[in-house]
């Protein structure tokens, strides 16, 4: 008895979710446009004004833009593509029947509960450090000179310890995808003597088809925009050597306070990540109406 | 009829999955057993595996030194305080949309996801100069209602998901008993509800506490969480390894609980119900 009480009182119910997004959607996205015309910073508020294309022209020939933006897709990609086939071979590991299933699922997952900031330290010192850190160790075994891995590798080194953070994620979504693998398929597919490499082929990997788009997806998000890992281990150096998009629009705007330039960062940031969020909107709709 | 499993088969995988959890959790291990050692030890080289001795007093240092427990309090505060907002909003938005669906609800979560894609720097700068204008850098509320407004479409969706289970059928039962709106609320829908509110609860208080752009960038010295707090260390003043890693035992111990306990719970909430 869906009465024009009910559904006024629904409309109603509402109202505070939809207002409260649109709000933080439309008010600090309608400043960061504005602003980004602007000259304004905030060490020199005297001289402010009109900026045009300004603040875009500089933020965009900046070279710095530019090994930002490939380090951002390199960062990106890199670990999708570990995470994805680290986390496929290791769910089809994790479903397998082992003795401690239970125990292994929970060390396995854990490293996705543990904080940006706590991740990346532990890795910059107890693993990566020169002197001390367990990787010095294991290469000095070898007869290798112990390598200063944020220093010479800064870029790979964000994306190890990233990738360590994700895994989990990709392989928790991944296993719980291949649990609801039909048993019975499996086992016609092996009566008819398909071997383990078709078996993957062909009736694996299409039932995890769905998970695998929404984990790159979801991860694509939290990886254009990677933050507390650089800023905790490298700084976004030697030079720009490990900056991201998101570092480097940090760096102009607090650490050197120019709102305007960041503001036109900010944009472009903003642009991109939608470019990849159409796909990702439509995947989910797609999934909703299944 | 399950397959046949050669128990040589199943030692291999057994040994081959071990080896590999195990490897991952390295990090998070090391972690744990530096904690208890001195920082001598935890300098040493070859590293010791074990604590050659073993102390608490990282512990109290960390404490002693940094008032640790501020710290993990504003986590508290902002994890909880922030999931409690979203969740007093989203609660009855949600249950709208799953009860009294229109020709638009569709169109209204796809736009609430799409909230979610937008990076956080592209409304850093706006977001900073409001909060230095209203004196809200470095403040628990700031903090708080940011927190909430950036989880508010996950909440959303996640509870939107559970309540959609529930059966409407029912509902219709309870009419044809004569119950009136509110007592069809309290006494029939909500109990089925609370099960999916508390996951949400749980995924939510897990996100907002590893959060690491936000709290970064709008607190300092007196409202910084554990995340914030635990940056500091990174400041190349001398090795304090033990310490710091007494510090990130404390900060990660609680949240890993809990995601232990709530496996099934995040792949639902982080694939907005794709993957169940």
């Amino acid at each position: 008895m869906a009465t024009a009480n009910t559904s006024r009182l629904a409309r109603t119910m509402l109202v505070p979710s939809v207002a409260a997004l649109f709000v933080w959607m439309i008010v600090p996205l309608a400043l960061t446009l504005w602003y980004s015309f602007q000259t304004y910073n905030l060490l020199n508020p005297i001289n402010s004004g009109f900026a045009g294309w300004t603040n875009y022209y500089y933020f965009l020939t900046d070279p710095s833009f530019f090994q930002a933006f490939g380090n951002t897709l390199i960062l990106t990609i890199s670990v999708l593509a570990i995470t994805v086939i680290g986390g496929t071979l290791l769910g089809m590991l994790l479903d397998q029947p082992i003795f401690g299933q239970g125990i292994v699922r929970i060390l396995v997952i854990s490293p996705f509960f543990v904080m940006p900031t706590v991740a990346a330290l532990v890795w910059k010192n107890m693993l990566l450090d020169p002197n001390y850190g367990i990787f010095a160790w294991i290469t000095t075994r070898f007869g290798i000179a112990p390598i200063p891995w944020l220093e010479s590798y800064p870029l790979f080194s964000v994306i190890v310890i990233v990738s360590w953070e994700w895994l989990p994620f990709a392989t928790l979504i991944l296993l719980t995808a291949l649990q609801s693998l039909d048993e019975e398929r499996k086992e016609a597919a092996e009566m008819d003597g398909a071997n383990f490499i078709s078996m993957f082929l062909y009736i694996v990997l299409p039932h995890l088809a769905r998970a695998i788009t929404v984990v790159i997806l979801i991860e694509t998000i939290f990886l254009l925009s990677v933050f507390a890992e650089i800023l905790v281990t490298t700084s976004g150096g030697p030079g720009y050597a490990s900056t991201n998009i998101a570092y480097l629009i940090y760096h102009q705007a607090l650490l050197d306070y120019d709102v305007g330039g960041a503001s036109a960062g900010g944009v472009i940031a903003v642009i991109l990540a939608n470019i990849v969020a159409i796909f990702l909107i439509r995947i989910v709709g797609k999934n909703l109406d299944a | 009829m399950a397959r046949a499993v050669t128990p040589q088969r199943k030692l291999t995988f057994t040994i081959l999955a071990w080896l590999v959890a195990l490897l991952i959790f390295f990090p998070i291990l090391w972690t744990l057993l530096t904690s208890f050692k001195t920082e001598g030890d935890a300098i040493l080289f070859p590293p010791a595996f074990l604590p050659p001795h073993w102390t608490l007093e990282n512990f109290f240092e960390v404490q002693s030194r940094s008032d640790y427990f501020k710290h993990f309090f504003n986590s508290v505060v902002i994890a909880g305080g922030s999931t409690l907002l979203a969740l007093l909003v989203a609660v009855p938005g949600a249950w709208s949309m799953a009860f009294s669906p229109t020709r638009r609800t569709k169109d209204i979560l796809m736009w609430m996801l799409s909230t979610k894609m937008m990076p956080a720097v592209g409304v850093l700068v706006p977001i900073y100069l409001i909060f230095k204008n209203l004196g809200l850098l470095d403040t628990l509320s700031g903090l708080t209602v940011i927190l909430a407004l950036i989880d508010l479409p996950i909440v959303i969706w996640m509870l939107y998901t559970y309540f959609k289970e529930i059966p409407v059928d029912i509902l219709e039962a309870s009419r044809m008993d004569g119950a009136v709106l509110w007592k069809e609320i309290v006494y029939v829908l909500l109990p089925m509800a609370v099960p999916g509110i508390a996951s949400t609860m749980l995924l939510n208080i897990i996100l907002a506490w590893n959060e690491a752009f936000w709290t970064l960038n709008l607190t300092a010295a007196k409202a910084a969480p554990l995340t914030a707090f635990i940056a500091s260390y990174s400041s190349p003043e001398g090795l304090f390894w033990a310490k710091l890693s007494a510090a990130s035992t404390l900060a990660i111990a609680p949240i890993l609980l809990l995601g232990w306990f709530s496996q099934k719970q995040l792949v639902r909430g982080l694939t907005f119900g794709a993957v169940k």
